[in-house]
């Protein structure tokens, strides 16, 4: 997508995006109702007044900023995650990856791209597998969430994550967590009979067989840094038949 | 990055979808997927006052067959296709398609009337709506109309959807016996868009030439998705031996309008689109013998 993008700047219509352009996120995830020329004049503060600016800003900013709870585009959402209801009031724009992470600290899932290339935010909503960092926490009242915390029972571990030992399907780890709930939904998906771009019998209904060719395929979605993809499609393997 | 701040709304009737839409005019904008909104929200390339979320619509996930038309509806996801046994038995050619489309997460929540109303030439959708002659079913506060997909996209990003109009089925004719289909895409990587994509639909009557209902379509080789109009003439009522196959492809090949990037330069493309086209069309009389 980022790159689709910058192959068009110069092609995609005018766009509002210098606006804000030098604002830290973070100050601008709090809905202030500053306008821009306040904002344009707190960056010149912290760039040029040093301490002192800093204060007079933080002094503006307490006065000028509505807290999240009463701002415009926050909701209410009841998010259903590994079984636990919780009521959230978040601001509309708060991804699912970042409610469970920032609100819900459930920071298993992780943010690798936040932007639907990488596949480490990976969570199972009804038991479809999908990038939580492409979704709006306030789209998913009344949905079945499931994240890697939600896998085990207790201390026994899901058979996707023994098989993740065995088999050392991870390095440093940072993308394990949406492989395994991938590999998961692959599972019951190659169950249940969904074709795939390898699977060579489209007619052919019923179960289809988890060679690793239909494995590399089917976690296409889910990128390693580390490159530990042999042990991971050996993890799926033997996951595949002991499930 | 962090999007712009939005009002969010999700309406449960399309008819409270579309009140809303006119109401709030070009400030609203309508989620489906989120698959291409939500990346340009983060980006700041869109950034729309109000989200008008449609997932939460009843009965705009079917995939059906009736009164002459597969009817695939605004809430079905690209994975849903490769689940449809409908599809995957009739219409190959859209396995093809959604298969090379981003990867299984991307297909899970990403929407097929989605990828159309995007306007996105990049898509690959288009191509093979345009191959397969489909109508784009718009519903709008004037009532529902039909829009055929050949007249769907003026131009860049943009799609003959009015700012109050939901996309609400696509309409693609059954085919008669004797089609075949086939939709080919080079990507550098799973989860790229098409350097070149090209998807074929050929019919072939009694004595086996093509019929005038052959359909041919170009991703990602101009600003608007393109149908191959005048390979498409060629190949009606022509024997397709290695002689016309060949010259269809390089006619084909003709009516593409790639730009140098960062996928190629637009030589290469256009004889990407040569090579394609040539093998779609092999691939689409394979089906026609009842290949798969
Ligand atoms: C990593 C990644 C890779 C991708 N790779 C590919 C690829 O290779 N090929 C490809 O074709 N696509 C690709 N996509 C894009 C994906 O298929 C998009 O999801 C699709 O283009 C848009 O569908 P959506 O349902 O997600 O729409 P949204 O993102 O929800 O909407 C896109 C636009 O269409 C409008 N819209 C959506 N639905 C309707 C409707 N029913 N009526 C009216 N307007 C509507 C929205 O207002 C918005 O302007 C990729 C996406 C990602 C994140
Ligand atoms: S963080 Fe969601 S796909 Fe990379
Ligand atoms: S184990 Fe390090 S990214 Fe996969």
């Amino acid at each position: 997508m980022t790159t689709e993008n910058s192959s068009r700047t110069s092609t995609v219509p005018e766009t509002d995006s210098e606006e804000y352009s030098s604002v830290n996120p973070a100050t601008d995830m709090i809905d202030c109702k500053l306008s821009r020329r306040d904002f344009v004049k707190t960056v010149g503060y912290f760039t040029g007044a040093g301490a002192l600016g800093l204060q007079l800003i933080s002094v503006e900013t307490i006065v000028e900023c509505a807290p999240l709870e009463f701002s415009a585009s926050a909701h209410t959402v009841e998010l259903t995650v590994n079984g636990l209801v919780h009521k959230l009031t978040m601001d509309t724009r708060v991804t699912l990856l970042d409610a469970l992470r920032e609100y819900l600290k459930l920071t298993g899932t992780k943010k690798g791209c936040d932007h639907g290339q990488c596949g480490a935010c990976t969570v199972l909503v009804n038991g479809r597998r999908i990038n939580s960092c492409l979704s709006l926490a306030v789209t998913h009242q009344g949905d079945q969430i499931t994240t890697i915390e939600g896998l085990s029972g207790g201390e026994e571990l899901h058979p996707l994550q023994t098989a993740f030992i065995e088999h050392d399907g991870f390095q440093c780890g940072y993308c394990t967590p949406g492989q395994i709930c991938s590999a998961v939904a692959l599972l019951e998906e190659a169950r249940r009979g969904d074709a795939s771009f390898v699977t060579p019998d489209l007619a052919h209904t019923g179960r289809v067989e988890l060679t690793p060719e239909e494995i590399r395929e089917r976690m296409s979605g889910n990128v390693c840094r580390c490159g530990a993809y042999p042990g991971i499609v050996q993890a799926v393997q033997t996951a595949s038949r002991t499930l | 990055m962090i999007p712009r701040s939005f009002e969010y709304s999700a309406p449960g009737t399309l008819d409270e979808a579309v009140a809303l839409l006119q109401k709030l005019g070009s400030d609203a904008k309508i989620l489906s997927g989120g698959q291409s909104l939500i990346p340009m929200m983060k980006l700041r390339l869109a950034s729309p006052p109000h989200i008008v979320d449609i997932n939460r619509i009843p009965g705009l996930d079917y995939i059906t067959e009736k009164d002459g038309f597969l009817r695939i509806g605004a809430l079905v996801r690209e994975s849903d296709l490769e689940r449809s046994e409908l599809v995957r038995s009739r219409f190959p050619i859209l396995v093809d398609t959604t298969s090379v489309i981003a990867d299984p997460l991307v297909r899970n929540q990403a929407t097929v009337c989605g990828n159309l109303a995007h306007g996105d030439p990049a898509n690959d959708h288009p191509a093979t709506m345009l191959a397969l002659g489909a109508i784009v079913v718009a519903v709008g506060p004037r009532g529902e109309r039909d829009v055929p997909v050949e007249n769907f996209f003026p131009a860049l990003f943009t799609t003959a959807l009015e700012a109050d109009e939901i996309l609400r089925e696509i309409k693609i004719p059954i085919p008669p016996p004797s089609t075949g289909g086939a939709y080919l895409k080079l990507e550098r990587k799973v989860g790229d868009y098409a350097t070149a994509g090209v998807a074929v639909q050929i019919t072939l009557n009694n004595s086996g030439a093509c019929t005038a209902a052959a359909g041919i379509g170009l991703t990602n080789v101009g600003f608007t998705p393109i149908k191959a109009v005048k390979a498409e003439a060629f190949v009606k009522g022509k024997q397709l031996d290695q002689a016309a196959v060949k010259q269809a492809s390089e006619i084909a090949a003709g009516e593409s309008h790639p730009v140098d990037d960062i996928r190629g330069p637009a030589d290469y493309k256009r004889d990407l689109v040569r090579v394609l086209t040539a093998r779609a069309i092999v691939r689409a009389l394979e089906r026609v013998k009842g290949g798969v």
